[in-house]
Parts: C-alpha cells; structure tokens; sequence
C-alpha cells in the first residue's frame, strides 16, 4: 500500500520532525510514502481569517499535489477537517459566485481520501498496536477540529494506550480548546493565552512529562505557554511517540 | 443600565479587563461548568435528543421560510382573540409605540417579565425618559437594574456577580425603589431570594400595566408562550390590567404543537430541567375577552423587527434566527467563559451575540466588527445548540464581510458595504502569505530564510508579533524543513 504525505505547512516549516515521523511509522507498518512537492497549505488561515477567495488556489493546489493518491495522510486534524468540511463549501460557494464547477469538482474528488493520521491508522490499516515503546506519562489533548470536526473519538487514545511502557492519565476538562484558534491566538491574545493557560495548568496537574497532541498549531501555543511559564512538562505530537520503538526511541 | 451599549470598545480590549479580574473569572467558571454539566446529564437522558434538535431546527426553518405568511396569521388570530397587534421596524418605533400605550393608560409605572427584545431596544431608557418607572422582576434582572449594572448572560443576567455582592446591591438600592432589604441582611440564597420577594410583592400587587417578552408565538391560534423559573413572570403576565408584549418577528411558529418539540429541548438546554416550572399562555385576553375580570382586560403585541428581516435576507447568517434563546452555547464557550458577557457589548452575549449582534446592527462599530473574530471556531456552541445553528460557519461568514466587504441587505435593500477598517495590512499580509504558499519556489526559499532566522532565537516579536510572544514563548526554529529533509533523505526535489 502506498500513501502520499500531506505534511501542512505548519509542520513542514517548524516541525519537520512530526513529518518525519509520519514517515518513519507509515514505513514499519509497511506503507510506501510518498511527499508530493507541489504541496503547500491547505488554506485555513485564509478561510478561517474572512479570506476565502485567498483560499481556492490553495484548495486547487492542494487537490492537484494529490490527484490519483488513494490515501493522502494527513498530521494535522486541522488541516483534515478544512478539506473535509470546507473544501466543499468553498466550491459551492465559487461556483455560486460565477467561478465555475471546477473547485466544487476537485473538493468532491478530494474529500473522501483525506485521512488524518488516527483515522489511517484505525480504520484504514486497523491496527491499534502499532509496536511503539515510550516509557513516559502521557496526557492527551483531543483538538477541537479532530474531536468535533472529524469525530475522532477515542482514536488516539486507543493507538496511546497501546503503547509500551506508556501510562496515559486523563486530561481534565479534555474537551475544552485550548484557545489556540488560528489567528485568533494574535487577535484575541488575553483570551487566548488565558484559555491556555488553564489547558497547561490542567496538564501539569495531571503529573504527565508529555501533553500529547494531534496538532501541532495547538501544541506550539499550548509548548509557548508552558515555556514561558517554565513548566517541565513538554508537548509532543502524537505521530512522534507512535514513530519511537525500543530500537530507536524517541530523543 | 444601557441597552444598546453604543461606543462599546472592541472585543479584543473588552475582554482583556475580564481576564484579569479574577473574582469574575471565578464566578464565571463556577458556574457555566455547573449549567454546562448539568445540561449534558439532562440531554444524555433523551434517546432522541438529536432527532428532537433537527425537528426543532426543520420547525424554525419553515416557519423563517413563510415569515411573511404565520405572521399575517398570527396577527389575525391576536386580533380575533381580544388583542392588539402593532407592527414596530426598529427600536425606536417599538419605544415610541410602548411607551405611547403606557401613557395612554395614566399609570407611571410598569413590571416587567424578563425579555431580551426589550432589552434589545433600550426601552427600559425610553420608559424612563417618558417619566415611566419600569421595574424588572426576574431576580437575576433585579439585581442588574437595582446594580446599575448590564446583563452579561442571557438566562443568567447576573452571572457575573456572586451573592455577596448581590448582598451588597440589595442593601445598598433597595430602599430608593420600593421596600427596603431587610435590616442585617445575610448572603444566604434563601435571605436574599426572601429580600426579593418582599420588594417584589409590592409591585405586582401595585402595577397596572405588565411589560414581557415572549419565547414563542403560535401563528395558528395566536397564542402567547412564555418560559420561566421563578412565578414572577406569571404575575406579571396576569395580575396587571394591560399587557404589553414585544417579541421579536422570528418567534413565530407556525403550530401549537410544534410547541412540543421546544418544551423538552429549551428546559433541558438552559436550565438542565425536564420540564419548565412556569410556562404561561395566554391567546388574545382569553375566551372571555377580559370581561371575567381574570387576567388582563387590554393586551398589545407590538411585533419588532429591527434588523430581522435584513438577516433574514443572508442565506448563511439568517439560521441565527432559529435561535431559541436557551443559553446553552454561551455555558460550553471557553471565550465566554474567560470574556464574560460585557465584552460581547451587547444584550446577546456569547457565541449566538457575536453571530447575531453584528448582523442586527449591522458590522459598523468597533465593537461589531470585532464580534466575529471573537472565537476560536471550536465548535462547542453547534454541538450543544437545541436548533443545531452553526455558528462556526455564520463566524467564517461575517468574517469575511468584515475583511472584504460584500452583499448584505440593510432596511430591505441589497448593498455592497467596504470592508472595515482596519483590515488592510491584514488582507495584503493574507494575500502575500498565500502567493508565497502557492509558489513551492518561493516557499523553500522562504523555509530556508526561517531556518537561518534559528540562530537569532528571538524571545519577543515587534508589532503584530507581540500578540503571540507576550504571552508565550516562540516555536524553536528547525535546522531544516520537512521538505529540505525529504529531498536530502530520499534524493527527491521536495
Ligand atoms: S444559538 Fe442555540 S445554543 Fe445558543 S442560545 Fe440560541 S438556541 Fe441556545
């Protein structure tokens, strides 16, 4: 089975090591990954900022990088949800506006191969056990976009608690965003780091090294205030703790 | 008090004073996550909860869809029931019509039900600069009124304030209204609930024309629904001679059982109740049309529109119409939660006010143009609203009317309103970052130009920057991209 990596731009500009572990645990499963170049952004930040029209070269860019790829796995459930859920709402609405069938036709194409990594995991490939060693305790944060978006459920936490040597503790108040929240992290910068801060004092309560996450746009705010408030515990996106193996263990 | 909070500041700068004040951080944590997992339990109780959501939601779409036509029949059916139907376009129209009533009847002083349209229109201003005293009458309202203060929830208009301030508020105002609290008076809930009751007494047993809002109107048989915890409502709904009601044009349903559907989601949504304890209805003055001498002999609906049927007019904005009012989307949001309902600079606070206040009034103010960024899109407030509104979407929506201007239709005619100020570094910076993002030359150039910036290591950004690194560290930079390192790993151009 081959699969083609759509990295988002967030983590192939500052957190190239999610990608590389994507890759890394895709590999032991046995997938063949593939990183087409022609990959950017998906276009959130102008959809989510008032900036749609900004957002539709990137939707085509996005579905032409990964035409003919029966799964397009994704690090982000971020990014999945806003093909999944906007891409085709941004057709409909150029095609509305006078723009042409084209967008709606490539979204449509798009969606249905779109599969945030838990999701490839769990319902693709099934497996829950993916072979990781990671002696740490761990608390989970369930992103807005993968836990009301996509729907993810428990996916995450079933693929952590699978882990070897991981103990996962419950984040209280899980649920709950951690104000991160795309640019209103900037915009609303008091709320926003507020809503951050009760996330992390949440974490560091819970006695976990690591807060783990499915994003790392919300780990960066989330790691942000953590630092600045010089907390031990340190955030990781999940793919890097399922990628460690006794072999080669996470650094 | 004032209910239009004109010259509000922006969201941003409003919210900013709540964060920080941390006795109302606590009042408010307390209790949206006490209303927040006491409504979860009550849900979780109904199998088909999600089926009553999306009849309540097809319900208030079909009822949006015919406006036009329930409301002719409604009014047709106030009318042949003893009532009076008054048409009112705006706020000031609906002031000068209820307060014109008033007058007409000799009395200077009115009770109120709580009610956000009036709330909406300021019209406890326009009572008292006609020399009319209106006095509120749920708790929560009283404490507000009696506090000079402004409703920052809508079920909960005083959720800001724990009892020992409302203590405080009763000692201190009581007295200059009516019946004074009582000498010594404790904060204890039953004290206080006593205090108020006292007060209260007095003025239902006084008043002679009632003020309400209502949840809901029947357009079939015309008849009035109003939802409350307390009785004080139900006093004033029956014990004044005049009944005034302004509700808003979007209350309408069409049906009397369609009531069925809302009697189980909005208890359950707003106070985590099976049932409600007062739900009064009343059909015009009553088969006796006044004359048993049992309920009120005169009753008005002054129908308010002010900016609903311009909202109505949006396909995506106008779903904030079905909104039922219950609170449940403001209980379950972190920004809510952190902002409190002032900084939402209006009546509708909260995820359903930054969605509706903008669209009422328009995406003019500071305030209003603010309102839609007030969130981060975390979609707590469409999973538990009772008529599934996605105000996620309806954010993205007005957001892009305030960065880019567009269609919006205002007193009936469709125009094309600018963008807001303010947004024209942001747009070029939206479109510069897209052009990069779109062009995978420039963008390797642009990743390779970030990497080297790691040796700067950078503690605070300049300018627009500064919003991230005041309150947070920066992302350590990578020695490379994910795409350097693909193409050096594996030998492909990346
Ligand atoms: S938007 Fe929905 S959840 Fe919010 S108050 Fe209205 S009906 Fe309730």
């Amino acid at each position: 089975m081959r699969a083609a990596l759509f990295v988002t731009c967030v983590n192939d500009a500052l957190y190239p090591r999610t990608g590389i572990a994507v890759v890394r645990l895709l590999e032991r499963l046995g997938v063949g990954v593939d990183f087409p170049a022609a990959q950017s952004c998906c276009g959130q930040p102008q959809y989510n900022t008032g900036y749609r029209r900004e957002s539709e070269p990137l939707l085509r860019r996005t579905a032409e990088a990964f035409a003919g790829y029966p799964y397009v796995v994704t690090p982000s459930g971020s990014c999945a949800a806003m093909v999944r859920t906007h891409y085709p709402r941004i057709g409909r609405l150029a095609e509305r506006e006078g723009r042409g069938p084209g967008l709606a036709a490539l979204a449509e194409e798009l969606v249905p191969r779109v599969f945030e990594l838990t999701e490839f995991l769990v319902d693709v490939l099934g497996v829950t056990d993916v072979g990781a060693y990671f002696p740490h305790t761990v608390t989970y944060h369930p992103s807005c976009h993968g836990l009301r978006g996509l729907g993810l459920g428990e996916r995450p936490q079933r693929l952590l608690r699978a882990v070897k040597g991981l103990d996962l503790v419950e984040l209280p108040d899980a649920g709950e965003c951690c104000g991160f929240g795309g640019t209103f992290a900037v915009k609303n910068p008091d709320v926003s780091v507020a809503m951050g801060t009760d996330k992390t004092g949440n974490a560091v309560g819970t006695g976990a090294d690591v807060l783990c996450g499915a994003d790392n746009s919300c780990l960066a705010h989330l790691d942000g205030i953590l630092r600045r408030r010089g907390e031990a515990v340190r955030t990781l996106h999940l793919a890097e703790i399922l990628a460690s193996t006794e072999e080669e263990p996470l650094t | 008090m004032s209910g239009t909070f004109m010259g509000m500041p922006a969201f941003p700068d409003a919210a900013r004073e709540a964060v920080r004040d941390p006795v109302l951080r606590a009042n408010l944590r307390h209790a949206t996550h006490t209303i927040r997992d006491k409504r979860a339990r009550a849900v979780a109780e109904l199998a088909d909860w999600e089926r009553l959501r999306a009849a309540g939601k097809a319900v208030k779409d079909h009822a949006l869809r015919h406006l036009d036509r329930h409301l002719v029949q409604l009014e047709e059916a106030v009318t042949a029931a003893g009532g009076t139907v008054h048409w009112a376009a705006d706020a000031d129209e609906a002031n000068r019509i209820v307060t014109g009533l008033v007058l007409a009847t000799g009395h200077r002083e009115v009770v109120k039900v709580k009610s956000m349209a009036t709330q909406e229109i300021g019209l406890n201003e326009a009572l008292e600069a006609a020399g009319i005293a209106a006095y509120e009458t749920d708790l929560a309202e009283l404490i507000v009124q009696l506090g000079h203060d402004r409703p920052s929830h809508i079920l909960v208009p005083a959720i800001h304030r724990n009892r020992a301030e409302i203590r405080d508020v009763f000692t201190a105002e009581m007295g200059r209204w009516g019946r004074p609290a009582p000498e010594g008076l404790g904060d204890d809930p039953r004290e206080l609930a006593e205090a108020a009751r006292l007060h209260l007494r007095e003025k239902f047993l006084r008043a002679k024309v009632g003020i309400s809002g209502a949840n809901f109107m029947v357009a079939e048989t015309g008849t009035m629904v109003v939802f409350e915890s307390e009785g004080n409502g139900r006093m004033c709904l029956t014990l004044p001679e005049t009944l005034i009601s302004v509700v808003g044009i979007e209350k309408v349903v069409p049906t009397f059982r369609d009531l069925e559907i809302f009697l189980q989601t909005l208890p359950r949504s707003s106070t985590a109740e099976r049932m409600n304890p007062y739900t009064t209805m009343w059909t015009g003055l009553g088969p006796s049309r006044g004359a048993d001498g049992d309920g009120p002999s005169a009753f008005h609906l002054v129908l308010l529109d002010n900016g609903r049927t311009d909202t109505l007019a949006d396909e995506v904005g106008r779903q904030a119409l079905r909104c039922i009012r219950c609170s449940a989307c403001l209980n379950v949001c972190p920004v809510y939660e952190r902002a409190g309902g002032h900084a939402y600079g209006s009546v509708y606070p909260g995820p359903i006010g930054a969605v509706l206040s903008p669209q009422l009034r328009g995406t003019g103010s500071a305030i209003d143009a603010s309102l839609p960024y007030a969130s981060t899109l975390c979609g707590a407030c469409y999973e538990v609203c009772p008529v599934a509104i996605d105000i996620p979407e309806i954010l993205v929506h007005l957001r892009e009317r305030v960065a880019q201007g567009g269609p919006v239709t205002l007193g009936g005619v469709r125009v094309r309103i600018r963008p807001a100020r303010g947004h024209t570094a942001e747009r070029a910076a939206m479109r510069a970052a897209r052009l990069l993002l779109d062009r995978p030359g420039a963008l390797r150039a642009g990743e390779r130009l970030l990497a080297r910036a790691r040796r700067l290591r950078p503690r605070r950004l300049p300018g627009p920057g500064r919003a991230w690194t005041d309150g947070r560290e920066l992302p350590q930079l990578p020695a490379e991209s994910f795409r350097t390192w693909w193409a050096r790993e594996r030998g492909e151009r990346a």
